[in-house]
């Protein structure tokens, strides 16, 4: 005899009710997803905070999966890939889940933070969700470079010395600097087996803190939105904005579906072009690290090209360095670079919409020019598009201030 | 807690040297950490001495050898290689090997050589590390009509002449970097070892 469901459920409530005295599993429930009221006018824009969570959780998943078969030494480095690649049953799925999803990590958080830039979603109160998540970003950049010396290939060794040199340029401590890093007088087992261990548990845990750190800020004011409106400032006499609808179920609907459509591309990638023509795992990484030789074209991966194109850009190793840095470092102040009255560029005046467009136009062309062999023109046309790049810095803190706005609505429009 | 009576400035002396006390046990407490990232004892025991038979080496011919992980590169310049170096001197950013890192003294001469026949170099670029390629012949550059001879880097586009003198208007900051070395008998080049009586 099966008990009456008005008894299951007695229990169930019981069990609940064990379990949130002394965890506090509904409210979290409650104040995180179906309490928590997220403005009800998010676009295509606002799919790739989700989706970069999901592609955390895949590179976590696979990465343990990988460092199962992997040898993080400089002797099996190379033919342990191979053996993943050849031998484990489905470790090429799993290793072409975990080199896709690098790539498509920047790609999803590239998105995310041009969205960030469109809608002020980085202004006041919101400063600090953008700080860490430049810390993020920052991050990432280092676990995706220590991840791409692991396969211990052409490009991954000479990537590891073009990337270590560059701290090489500070004066006086950059050599003894490098030698740190590197463990030895040259890019060696001891360089590949510390980057493991970065890359497999000390940056991840930092990642995992700050994507923590990110969403408890997030959630503190709560999410911008298109139009740039503080919903919180309109609220019914239920104390629920009026313009808000709860996370869950009606964004989390919404982000599966982001999900699905994700997953469709990430998996035409991984299973028809993996190696997307030498983008997202290039040809010479094929080769097995020689010390002796460069490669003829050495470059980074396409995420880092565009901070490339600037290194290259400048005839000079330390000032060359500078500026890369200051390219990342320029992003950190945008919030108080960016001083108009509205948020979102759809109440910005044009000059502030060109301004949003040649800044992506410059990123792009920098990432292509990066890529390439650096011939004269194209060190010529680097410069111009440099040029670009820190104007907008610059023309962001006066346009904003002084170009005439649009009046925002009351409500949020879709 | 009850503050009655309490003395505050003992409090917080207290405080104060517990604190300090505690971020400098922490800070020791960091050097085994930061310390075990240098070479290791057996990194630094594995950069002996390399030596290297001159006699089946052309003249015009590069022959490449790892010294401590590094690529050392030893070219047999030719008399027409070495006419054409001191007329470089204004395209160049050290002529004169002022830099004093960037060879032993007894290599810093117009051909920065003991024997102006052998190059001997450190060929890591002085930019970000690359090996550069070697392209000795005049003309035989095809971004530069006028090129001298000498090594080209391909990660970053670095010059140097074949004396291993950077160019101007390069990234690289400074010449190739001439190892310790010496010869013996003309026969025989030791990587690692300075020639006798030299500093």
């Amino acid at each position: 005899m099966a008990k009456p469901a008005s008894a299951i459920a007695k229990n169930w409530d019981a069990l609940c009710n064990w379990v949130d005295t002394r965890l506090p599993v509904s409210s979290f429930w409650r104040d995180h997803l179906s309490g928590y009221y997220a403005p009800k006018n998010f676009n295509f824009w606002y799919f790739f905070g989700s989706l970069a969570l999901l592609v955390l959780v895949n590179q976590i998943v696979t990465g343990i999966f990988l460092t199962m078969h992997y040898k993080p030494s400089a002797e099996e480095a190379f033919a342990s890939v191979e053996y993943i690649m050849r031998d484990v049953d489905w470790g090429w799925l799993i290793r072409y889940m975990h080199s896709t999803g690098a790539s498509a990590f920047f790609i999803v958080i590239y998105l995310h933070m041009f969205r960030g830039l469109m809608y002020g979603s980085y202004r006041k109160p919101r400063e600090l969700i953008w700080t860490f998540g430049m810390l993020i970003y920052l991050l990432l950049m280092a676990e995706a470079f220590m991840g791409y010396v692991l396969p211990w290939g052409q490009m991954s060794y000479w990537g590891a010395q073009v990337i270590i040199s560059l701290f090489g340029a500070i004066p006086k401590i950059g050599e003894p600097l490098t030698e740190w890093i590197r463990g030895d007088y040259f890019i060696a087992d001891a360089t590949l087996n510390r980057f493991f261990a970065l890359h497999v548990i000390a940056l991840p845990l930092a990642l995992l803190g700050l994507v923590v750190l990110h969403l408890a800020a997030l959630h503190q004011v709560g999410s911008n939105n298109p139009d740039g409106i503080e919903i919180k400032q309109n609220k019914g006499a239920d104390g629920v904005p009026v313009d808000g609808i709860p996370f869950h179920p009606y964004y989390t609907v919404k982000d599966i579906f982001g999900v699905a459509m994700f997953l469709l591309l990430f998996a035409f990638v991984i299973f028809y072009a993996p190696e997307l023509g030498g983008l997202f795992l290039e040809h010479d990484n094929f080769v097995p690290a020689n010390v002796l030789a460069t490669p003829e074209h050495i470059k980074p991966v396409w995420y880092f090209t565009p901070f490339y194109a600037i290194l290259r850009a400048v005839p000079d190793k330390l000032f060359g360095v500078i500026l890369m840095g200051l390219a990342i470092a320029a992003l950190f102040l945008l919030p108080w670079l960016d001083r108009s009255r509205v948020k979102s560029i759809r109440y910005k005046g044009w000059a502030s919409k060109l301004l949003l467009a040649v800044f992506a136009v410059a990123f792009v062309r920098l990432g292509m020019l990066g890529m390439g062999e650096g011939t004269i023109a194209q060190t010529l046309e680097s410069r111009f598009w440099t040029f670009v790049y820190f104007a907008y810095f610059v023309l962001l803190w006066f346009i904003s201030k002084y170009e005439k706005t649009k009046p925002v609505p009351e409500r949020v429009t879709h | 807690m009850s503050n009655d009576g309490a003395n505050k400035d003992r409090r917080r002396f207290l405080l104060a040297t517990t604190s300090v006390v505690g971020a400098v046990g922490a800070g020791l407490a960091a050097v085994p950490f930061i310390k075990s990232w240098q070479p290791s004892a057996r990194a630094q025991a594995a950069g002996a001495p390399v030596e290297v038979d001159l006699t089946k080496l052309e003249p015009g011919q590069l022959l490449t050898v790892e010294w401590r992980g590094r690529a050392i590169g030893i070219l047999r310049r030719t008399q027409e290689m070495l006419d054409g170096l001191p007329a470089l001197a204004d395209r160049l950013r050290d002529p004169d090997s002022e830099v004093v890192d960037q060879q032993p003294g007894y290599a810093k001469n117009q051909y920065r050589s003991i024997n102006p026949d052998y190059l001997v170099l450190n060929i890591n670029c002085t930019h970000l590390g690359c090996v550069p390629q070697v392209l000795p012949q005049p003309g035989s550059f095809n971004w530069e009509p006028d090129w001298p001879g000498g090594f080209f880097c391909p990660c970053h586009k670095s010059k140097f002449d074949l004396a291993g003198r950077v160019f101007k208007g390069v990234p690289a900051p400074t010449n190739l970097i001439v190892p310790p070395y010496s010869i013996i008998d003309n026969r025989t080049l030791i990587i690692g070892v300075d020639p006798q009586g030299a500093a």
